[in-house]
């Protein structure tokens, strides 16, 4: 794999972050210099290993289908200027 | 000293400061990003709502890295905190605003901190005051600004083993608000405070120690040299995959901190601007003038992480290496009560020395603080003593759910 200024351009293009000229040449070495450290981690054999997504035994939490408890519509909107009839209004979609 | 970004008159009760990255309702909670500038959020998280049931009262919102985004709290949007032992260092991070305003309070006050890979231990160790962080799960992250969610937690930084046992007896409680929150009753933890650690195992791991500088390891040395002399029992142990841990960490970390902050979008909170274009392009605006540069360039390599083509080398390796790391602390723990190390590898340093760090190097701090984070086990940092003017701290862990044993441990250590 070719760390270069594509890949991260490729890569802030789907985390919708625009960079200049110079984060583009800073993340690059960045890129290079902490992805060539951390590729240590394949020189170890892990096929027969299990991956942990979470320290915790997690289980499934269910709960009754009714109306319950929660934020109230002015509360929810408190927060923004970008609303109209009491929904969130956002940019074009289409 | 920038220790705070919001503060609050308070008349009366325990005061409490509050790392910014925890909800508060009605007081400005930015997480130390300019993407949340201006969010006053209409809730408390749990942690805050319990601690206020006890008697605590926010004073303030401390100053942190970005959404936790740092290890010496120099990634801030709000104000770099300096530490109350020398101002040209670093308070630690990314709880160092909390850790500093602890230290630098004359009165008793109480903190909460969040850690995600050492945010709590690491400013507790450089600013000489008590961090404790509890076992994943045991104190709820609702109304946490999430940075990692697999690894998120919410513990105490205060200035006694006593009082962390406190706060913590009064904080943790299962939330159904909180889908990982342990089915646990509650404990009163200050019980452990004062009981005798005559013939506890404490083990010793030797990659910690050697990965410390000489001051640091001489004076964690004597500080376990004192446990031994409190009656505990020392015994060596080894954890082999100590250095494996970091990269995993930050893999799994930034891939899930890249998630979590796709919701910033300068639409519901936070920065606005005026919806100009389509969501692509005014997203892609927001978050460019609302982050910083450690936020894009963790956001950047999470994201890289997980994408098709890569995600099996890095996101799926890692998580199959953090339960290497488990398996090792697992297996430790079947011979020792507890793992004494040092908390961090140096004391805080310059700010100075700080600039000159790339951010590999940065990263590469974590060393110590990042494997029990990967594994979600109870930690504490005590002040084990000074190198020069610079406190150092005393790493305490256990196994899940045995914060009791790094109370009783820290606390005896505390009073000899």
């Amino acid at each position: 794999m070719k760390v270069d200024r594509q890949l991260v351009k490729k890569v802030a293009a789907i985390a919708r972050i625009n960079l200049t000229e110079s984060e583009l040449a800073k993340f690059t070495d960045d890129f290079k210099d902490i992805l060539q450290d951390f590729s240590v981690l394949s020189k170890i054999d892990t096929d027969k290993v299990v991956p942990t997504f979470c320290s915790a035994d997690l289980q499934n939490v269910y709960r009754q289908d009714r109306v319950d408890k929660c934020l109230i519509r002015q509360k929810a909107l408190v927060n923004t200027k970008h609303k109209e009839n009491g929904f969130f209004k956002g940019p074009k979609t289409v | 000293m920038t220790y705070l970004i919001t503060k609050v008159k308070v008349s009366n009760g325990i005061p409490l400061v509050v790392k910014d990255s925890i909800c508060t309702k009605g007081i400005l909670t930015t997480a130390g990003s300019k993407i949340l500038k201006g969010f006053v959020p209409t809730y408390d998280a749990t942690a805050v709502r319990l601690a206020k049931k006890a008697g605590c009262k926010v004073v303030g919102k401390a100053t942190q890295d970005e959404f936790g985004f740092g290890t010496f709290s120099t990634n801030c949007a709000f104000g770099v905190p300096k530490n109350p032992h020398d101002l040209s260092r670093s308070c630690g991070g990314s709880s160092g605003g909390v850790a500093g305003y602890v230290a630098a309070s004359k009165s008793d006050v109480f903190g909460l901190g969040e850690s995600t890979g050492g945010s709590i231990s690491c400013p507790a160790s450089f600013c000489g005051v008590v961090g404790l962080t509890p076992t994943y799960g045991l104190v709820s992250r609702y109304g946490l600004i999430d940075y990692a969610s697999s690894l998120d937690r919410i513990g105490p930084i205060t200035q006694t083993v006593e009082d962390a046992a406190w706060l913590l007896s009064k904080i943790a409680r299962y939330d159904k608000q909180d889908s990982t929150s342990i089915k646990k009753s509650a404990e009163d933890y200050t019980l452990y405070c004062g009981k005798s650690i005559k013939g506890l195992k404490i083990g010793v791991p030797k990659e910690y120690m050697d990965l410390a500088t000489k001051n640091v390891r001489d004076t964690v040395t004597l500080a376990i040299n004192q446990l031994e002399k409190l009656g505990a029992k020392i015994v060596p142990i080894s954890l082999k995959y100590t250095d494996l841990a970091l990269p995993a960490y930050y893999i799994i970390a930034l891939s899930e901190a890249s998630t979590n902050l796709a919701k910033f979008c300068g639409m519901r909170y936070g920065l606005q601007d005026k919806l100009d274009g389509n969501f692509n392009t005014y997203f892609s605006k927001v978050r460019s003038e609302g982050f910083g540069e450690e936020a894009k360039r963790r956001i950047l390599l999470g994201t890289f992480a997980r994408m098709a083509g890569f995600q099996d080398k890095y996101y799926i390796k890692a998580l199959k290496i953090r339960t290497l790391v488990i398996e090792d602390f697992q297996k430790t723990f079947k011979k020792v009560d507890v793992i004494a190390a040092p908390t961090m590898p140096i004391v805080a340093p310059k700010f100075s020395e700080i600039e000159k760090l790339s951010p590999l190097d940065q990263y590469k701090i974590d060393v110590l603080t990042v494997p029990v984070s990967l594994a979600g086990l109870p930690q504490l940092s005590v002040p084990a003593g000074f190198v020069g003017k610079m406190p150092v701290g005393l790493h305490l862990i256990a196994n899940y759910l045995d914060e009791g044993k790094i109370i009783q441990v820290g606390d005896a250590f505390e009073q000899s």
